[in-house]
């Protein structure tokens, strides 16, 4: 795939008049897909894409075209030939743009992960629905590569592969009371996959009993790293990007505008180099091994994409148009794992969040779900389980004045998400006791 | 042979394998997206995508694959893969596959009416036209953020199976969207038209229908009172929700949870399950005598409009809930032959990298004979809240809430002064036996959006949604965070 990538761009290389200059984004995965419900395989299938990202520059101009690539070297470069020509068109009526920016220095990179995956998947997923046996097993398998790459016609060439899986699923009892779990890697490890199978059918016993329900109120909470994923999640959207700093549209407005912060113990950075996401962006720039976010509760730096670079006058820190973490790494705190219960003593074990969006985004106020399993705890023991509650608060009570503390250990979460193509974006959370947690309804 | 079409279906016809079912679907996607952001023309985008997934039921068994190879031999890996997929879960399917794929042969086509093609306009004009709209947006310092975009896409699709089944669609696309923030210090308001809600199948016309050269003045306008209002009050009152609010509480609280297989349990996973169960159908009061809904992919404009379903199934107008009883659930083929219940042609993929799902198209509230003054005129303690901005809801489709743009508070029956960060929360169970007026066809918008998220492996696609105003009585409401000096 690399091969055939760095061909094209050759190949579309001969096609420029100049001066002008091309980038060439792709990205491509061959991917099996396994859904089940009830046990059972409810879609099995594979899917393979690929598609070029063209971006033709010219005179401060640039006009951007996505074509598929169908891995049929006379049909594409076909396809690219068309593209470019009907680019070009489009590049002579277009206005200069004042924010155009690329890599001009020429940094390439290479990232190839050996495919360790099984070769017959038939076997995982019998494994799959004989660990389901007897239960509700719903959710899904993913496995395959997936391929990320960059060149321009200044000479750099910059290609990331992974090949990896994922299974996403959740063991259910009546109606929403279930636990949900995740099984990820680069190699299928049997021993790993029974484990955590295990353990997900201890967690389902605790669910067994009659669940509470609560009154709304204000209560003391533990956020399971799953859980933090939700609301770091949502923060996601806006809330660490240049841009939307600079036009007020942060949630994180009261950070920028007031000076508000967040307890001293959270940090916050985008750790590329302890991520799985490739390490080069659209315009050709390299991301930096780290960019501290928020530090000791503080606003730290944004993440700066090239076009934000240029618009805003600082440097460019890799970042996608969107300004969105791909791979935030929060620190954890001082609170043992197998001290939580006893931290918490009596209050609400929250394992999964569910639905966030913003009641206040100015506030930083967010509303959503506890989904999955949440425990009634009394005295550090698991009492009840507690039926889905809607909760409304800040951030800033959250993670400041609310926060007890973090856990210790902090928790890698690859994204399970496959909207266009599977996701590469990661996570590392603690879990977080929260004093005051406001439940709504 | 010429076209990739007529190359595909000679090759399928050919290639299909001997098994109980054998499907090809062929999707082709043309898109260009044009945008000015703070007074700057963004890089004009296009795209040009094509694909197919074929299917096979093999046993019991059902696979698939979607490839963007579009040569002979891509198709035929393909098709052995899709077998390999069958195969390898014919003795652990949810469902006998070979028995519930559509038995009878289907052939027509669809397209959209389209008055004046997007290509009519040059590229140049469309530029024209958006930074005329982006100058009225920034009409004071302190909107620090504005946009003015036109998205189109034209998505041309083939349906085939081995034994007969032909069916080709043409749909167009139009989604204008304008947007405006302001800011003063520690606070932001935002306007967009219609929450971007205003997408529509169709031609440039649709730019008409929207009334998109008229809206930048007023978004601007009311962006700017939004950052001077006060904050929504606080308590139960009524509630009087304009139609770009109203289609998200529709859809939300209404389409997912009548969708099949999310009550067949799917969805548990991911997007969730329903407080909806089948001994419901045919019996159950959704809500008050007001509430009529329909599903309906025949209305032209309407953004989620075709002939037929992605397994051929065509499409017509059916009620969902009659008169406030639920009639039928949102489920394509495959669903309503394993619940056995009524169903409608939703079966959907959002492209051909994704197998189809239940997923509802364009889900209707049908209006009533209420005037939009006479609703006001009713309400004498309550809120007028337009452009959802905020949506949440539980896994069952039952706890929600939401927040929009701008809120009128409405005493004794007038609506008196702007409020900013209006809420409301409830439950869809009981939420809509509140409905109490339904406006009628001149409060009513025909609306959309392009991103409705569902499935593993995951897909947005395209809804349509109209409605009229209506009011709700004794609804939760509430407005942003209070801070203290």
């Amino acid at each position: 795939m690399q091969d055939y990538f760095y061909e094209l761009a050759d190949f579309a290389e001969t096609l420029l008049k100049t001066p002008e200059v091309v980038l060439l984004g792709f990205s491509g995965e061959e991917s099996s897909f396994v859904r089940f419900n009830r046990s059972a395989v409810r879609q099995g299938g594979a899917v393979e894409q690929r598609q070029l990202a063209l971006h033709l520059i010219g005179d401060g101009r640039r006009v951007s075209t996505q074509i598929t690539a169908s891995g049929d070297a006379a049909l594409d470069r076909e396809r690219m030939g068309k593209a470019l020509g009907d680019a070009r068109e489009r590049l002579a009526v277009v206005p200069q743009d004042p924010y155009l920016h690329y890599a001009t220095e020429v940094r390439s990179t290479e990232s190839v992960q050996p495919n360790r995956l099984p070769e017959d998947e038939g076997q995982v997923v019998d494994a799959i629905v004989k660990a389901g046996e007897g239960r509700d097993l719903v959710g899904i398998y993913m496995a395959g590569g997936i391929h990320r790459g960059f060149a321009n016609s200044l000479g750099q060439r910059n290609w990331f592969s992974t090949y990896s899986h994922h299974l996403d699923w959740s063991f259910h009892l009546d109606g929403d009371r279930a636990v949900k779990s995740a099984y990820a890697g680069f190699v299928w490890n049997p021993a790993e996959f029974e484990e955590r199978m295990i353990r997900a059918k201890g967690e389902l016993q605790a669910l067994r009993q009659p669940p509470r329900t609560l009154e709304p109120g204000r209560y003391r909470v533990y956020l399971a790293p799953q859980a933090l994923e939700e609301v770091v999640g949502l923060l996601r959207w806006g809330g660490f990007g240049l841009s939307a700093r600079r036009t007020r549209r942060t949630p994180l407005l009261r950070m920028v505008a007031d000076g508000a912060g967040l307890d001293p113990t959270v940090r916050m950075v985008e750790d590329t180099r302890g991520g799985l996401s490739a390490g080069f962006d659209e315009a050709g720039f390299l991301k930096p091994d780290q960019v501290t976010l928020i530090d000791g509760g503080r606003l730290g730096d944004p993440l700066v994409s090239a076009r934000a670079a240029k618009e805003y006058g600082v440097p460019a820190n890799g970042a996608s148009r969107r300004e969105s973490p791909e791979s935030l790494s929060m620190a954890g705190g001082t609170i043992p794992r197998q001290d939580v219960l006893a931290t918490l003593g009596t209050g609400i074990f929250i394992n999964n969040l569910w639905y966030l969006n913003y009641s206040d985004r100015d506030a930083c106020r967010m509303t959503g779900m506890t989904r999955f399993a949440a425990f009634w705890v009394e005295n550090g023991e698991l009492r009840a389980p507690v039926n889905v509650m809607r909760f409304d608060e800040t951030l800033y009570r959250m993670l400041g004045d609310n926060l007890v503390g973090l856990t210790r250990e902090v928790e890698l979460l690859p994204d399970a998400h496959s909207y266009g193509g599977r996701s590469t974006r990661s996570l590392r959370l603690p879990g977080a006791v929260v004093n005051d947690f406001a439940l709504t309804l | 042979m010429s076209t990739p079409i007529e190359r595909l279906e000679a090759w399928f016809r050919e290639a299909a394998p001997a098994v109980s079912f054998c499907s090809l679907r062929y999707v082709s996607e043309r898109s260009e997206n044009v945008s000015v952001r703070r007074g700057v023309v963004e890089p004009i985008a296009s795209g040009d995508d094509a694909g197919v997934m074929v299917t096979v039921a093999d046993g019991r068994g059902l696979g698939y694959a979607g490839t963007c190879d579009l040569s002979r031999a891509g198709l035929q890996r393909a098709l052995e893969r899709a077998r390999d997929w069958a195969r390898r879960t014919q003795a652990c399917a949810v469902t006998d596959f070979s028995a519930a794929t559509l038995g009878e042969v289907r052939r027509g086509e669809y397209r959209t009416p389209v008055a004046t093609p997007w290509d009519s306009m040059p590229l140049p004009d469309k530029i024209g036209l958006l930074r005329e709209q982006s100058e009225r947006l920034h009409a004071d310092p302190r909107i620090v953020d504005w946009d003015a975009s036109l998205w189109h896409t034209e998505t041309e699709t083939l349906y085939l199976t081995a034994d007969g089944t032909r069916v080709q669609q043409v749909l167009s696309h139009l989604v204008p969207g304008l947007g405006c923030t302001a800011n003063d210090g520690s606070e932001t308001a935002s306007r967009t038209f219609g929450g971007r809600g205003f997408c529509r199948q169709g031609g440039l016309e649709v730019l008409e229908q929207a009334g998109f050269s008229e809206a930048a003045p007023v978004l601007a306008r009311e962006a700017l009172e939004l950052l001077a209002a006060p904050n929504c009050p606080t308590g139960a009152m009524d509630l009087l929700l304009a139609p770009d609010q109203l289609i998200l509480q529709i859809h939300e609280s209404i389409g997912h949870p009548l969708e099949l297989d999310r009550i067949l349990g799917d969805e548990r996973n991911y997007a969730g399950t329903s407080f909806v169960t089948p001994d419901m159908f045919g019996r159950y009061r959704y809500g008050s005598d007001l509430l009529n809904v329909t599903h309906d992919p025949n209305d032209p404009g309407e953004f989620a409009s075709y002939g037929f379903d992605d397994e051929g199934l065509a499409a017509r107008r059916e009620h969902i809930i009659k008169d406030g009883i639920l009639m039928r659930g949102l489920g394509g083929h495959l669903s309503q032959q394993r619940t056995g219940l009524p169903g409608v042609a939703n079966s959907r993929a959002t492209s051909w990298n994704r197998p189809p799902i239940d997923r509802m198209a364009n889900l209707n509230l049908e209006s009533g004979d209420a005037t939009f003054d006479g609703m006001v005129r009713s309400i004498e303690r309550g809120v007028f809240m337009q452009t959802n901005c905020s949506w949440s809801i539980d896994d069952s489709r039952n706890k929600f809430q939401f927040g929009c743009e701008r809120g009128t508070l409405i005493r004794d029956g007038e609506l008196r002064e702007v409020v900013k960060k209006p809420n409301y929360r409830g439950i869809s169970a009981t939420f809509w036996r509140n409905l109490t007026h339904v406006g009628r066809p001149e409060t009513r918008e025909v609306l959309g959006t392009p991103f409705c998220g569902k499935g593993e492996p995951n897909q947005v696609i395209r809804v349509g949604h109209a409605a009229p105003a209506c009011v709700f009585a004794g609804v939760q409401v509430f407005g942003g965070e209070v801070v203290e000096d």
